[in-house]
């Protein structure tokens, strides 16, 4: 129970926070050249001034901007995040429709990084200074030194267009009628080379904490007593080492949550997958101030949760951290 | 010296001082060997490598010259990550010493604005920025800068907890020095050996940043950027898919030498760490 209070503690602390973001934002955004109903207006081609000062008032950009802030704010606490003007539908409906496409993407990459991440950096660790370590150890470099999006574009290449093995975009077959399992394989074959995109400069960053914090955890006394108790090397490792190991690697897992929200709109142009990234990248070129709040709203909440999921996960692997508070 | 020694003794560290100097050789001569201006039409367009001895790297599905592109794109990616490294650790070591030597509600609410801007994503608020301020080279390098920042921030102020109670400190305080003198002339240049190494990783990213950025057509398309190019190849990466290899690698090599150098340093600044 203790580890929940001290989690819900930090999730408090970080309402302040959002709140710090969402002001810093709006007023930002109102620096910006031209408004929603400016481009709404070039969208159409061009319209009378008349028709343009109804537009501003029925989307309230008439009033002052504290006004706007004020009810801005005030909507947000009833998580009403306006309307978008560009796609003529509430904006949580447009986020709702994007969202579970990153939420997957992130999450397969993430697990993919974490898991093959912490593996190499294992073998690396207990090989140190040997081949296998010095080959982990520079692919690794070389997988963080690369942008991700000429990686997948490169993916493209080799194995969409000249071995054909996997599909060069989109998110699945469309008009295919799938249904089922089918429709969950073909998704699964679309995402292949997405994921593998936005997991490598992260599956480095693993490699790398895990295979320091192996190495340290593994001259520390209690690994040691393991041993002089007889311990196989295996069970040194998997029981005693990895589980300390794991601590630093988790942290990360918490502080790149939105480095990872960031990759994925980059990943997603090149893939052309229907997500939020690429939402943020049309809203942002749109001009659609609404939606462009509302992705950063719910990209901010997807932050704090995933940091309130690790510091969970934080307390379940080392008991120490919620005792010593 | 013994640093250099140490330093000059990691084959990691040297192969990427030659990569990075490749790099700055590169910039600094491509007025020389690429006179004309690289965004102008060279030949015809979509020309493979090699296949003309006047364009050794090919030219793009404009027709411009690819090797006088890369050559001055060195220029920009390295303006670009240098300037934004100095932006970034200039807030940087502003917000975390202030943080850190001050304590307190200074520090509550500082710190408090730092991780507002670490729950943002990052490349969201470039996007947001570039959408504001526009995609001008000076805007988009500053900006960068500006969400880079958090992380030094975090550096200084730790090590400036662990400073600012030590005695050197406390002597200086004695003498009736004041705060910004005492923070900036006596602390600082103690905390700075970890911030100097970590300018090579906010450098690296910098760098792919602004590729990224470029490649989303969000940079400046009048600057000969490897980013632009490789967002230029996207349209005919089926087949000639060498537009866009290129300047990809040409990144690669300049982020894993910055990021080798780095680390070198960080090796060699502490001799003790080393092997880990």
């Amino acid at each position: 129970m203790r580890i929940l209070l001290l989690a819900l503690r930090r999730l408090a602390a970080s309402l302040p926070t959002l709140l710090l973001i969402l002001v810093g934002l709006f007023l930002l955004l109102q620096l910006a050249p031209g408004d929603t109903v400016d481009a709404l207006v070039a969208q159409m081609g061009g319209g009378d001034p008349a028709m343009i000062e109804q537009l501003r008032s029925f989307y309230g950009l008439d009033a002052p901007v504290l006004v706007q802030l004020g009810r801005y704010l005030l909507r947000l606490v009833t998580l009403d995040l306006g309307f978008s003007a560009i796609y003529g539908k509430p904006v949580a409906d447009v986020i709702l429709e994007r969202l579970p496409v990153t939420l997957l993407l992130m999450a397969t990459a993430l697990s993919f990084a974490f898991a093959a991440g912490m593996g190499l950096g294992v073998v690396a660790a207990r090989r140190v200074n040997r081949w296998p370590d010095s080959l982990i150890s520079t692919l690794g470099l070389v997988f963080y030194a690369t942008p991700s999006f000429w990686f997948g574009m490169m993916g493209i290449v080799v194995f969409a267009v000249r071995l054909s093995w996997l599909p060069a975009g989109g998110f699945e077959e469309i008009g295919s009628g799938n249904e089922g399992l089918t429709r969950v394989l073909d998704i699964a074959w679309h995402l292949v080379l997405p994921v593998a995109t936005l997991a490598l400069t992260y599956l480095a960053t693993y490699l790398r904490i895990m295979r320091a914090s192996m190495l340290e955890v593994m001259t520390l006394d209690f690994v040691r007593t393991a041993r002089a108790k007889g311990l196989g090397e295996t069970a040194v490792v998997l029981r005693h080492v990895l589980r300390n190991a794991l601590l630093p690697g988790v942290t990360l897992m918490g502080l790149q949550a939105g480095t990872m929200l960031g990759g994925s709109v980059v990943v997603e142009s090149v893939f052309a997958l229907p997500g939020l990234g690429r939402l943020a990248y049309e809203s942002v070129v749109q001009r659609d101030v609404n939606t462009l709040l509302g992705i950063v709203f719910v990209s901010a909440l997807l932050v704090i949760a995933i940091n309130f999921i690790v510091d969970m996960l934080y307390a379940k692997l080392d008991p120490r951290i919620v005792t010593g508070s | 010296m013994g640093f250099l020694k140490r330093y000059a003794r990691n084959p990691a560290a040297v192969i990427g001082l030659l990569l990075v100097l490749a790099v700055i050789a590169m910039a600094v001569s491509a007025s020389w060997i690429f006179p004309r201006d690289p965004l102008s039409l060279a030949g015809r367009p979509l020309q493979w490598p090699l296949d003309n001895p006047r364009f050794w790297l090919g030219t793009d599905n404009t027709g411009r010259d690819i090797a006088a592109q890369i050559f001055h794109g060195a220029r920009t990616s390295l303006l670009i990550g240098l300037v934004a490294t100095v932006v970034a650790i200039g807030i940087g070591i502003v917000i975390g010493a202030v943080a850190g030597y001050y304590g307190g509600w200074v520090d509550d609410l500082l710190m408090r604005i730092t991780e507002a801007f670490q729950t943002l994503p990052n490349f969201l608020l470039l996007l947001v920025l570039v959408a504001v301020f526009g995609s001008n080279i000076t805007f988009v390098t500053v900006a960068i800068g500006i969400v880079s920042w958090p992380p030094s921030a975090r550096l200084t102020r730790a090590e400036f907890l662990t400073l600012r109670n030590r005695e050197f400190v406390q002597a200086c305080r004695v003498l009736g020095m004041r705060d910004r003198q005492i923070i900036f002339r006596e602390i600082l240049p103690n905390a700075l050996p970890p911030i100097i190494v970590y300018a090579s990783v906010i450098m690296a990213v910098a760098i792919l940043l602004e590729s990224a950025l470029a490649f989303l057509n969000l940079s400046d398309p009048n600057i000969p950027s490897w980013g632009n190019l490789i967002g230029a190849g996207k349209g005919v990466l089926r087949v000639h898919w060498y537009v866009s290899a290129i300047p990809g690698l040409v990144i690669l090599l300049t982020v894993l030498g910055v990021s080798l150098v780095g680390q070198g340093l960080n090796d060699a600044l502490n001799p003790r760490l080393k092997g880990r």
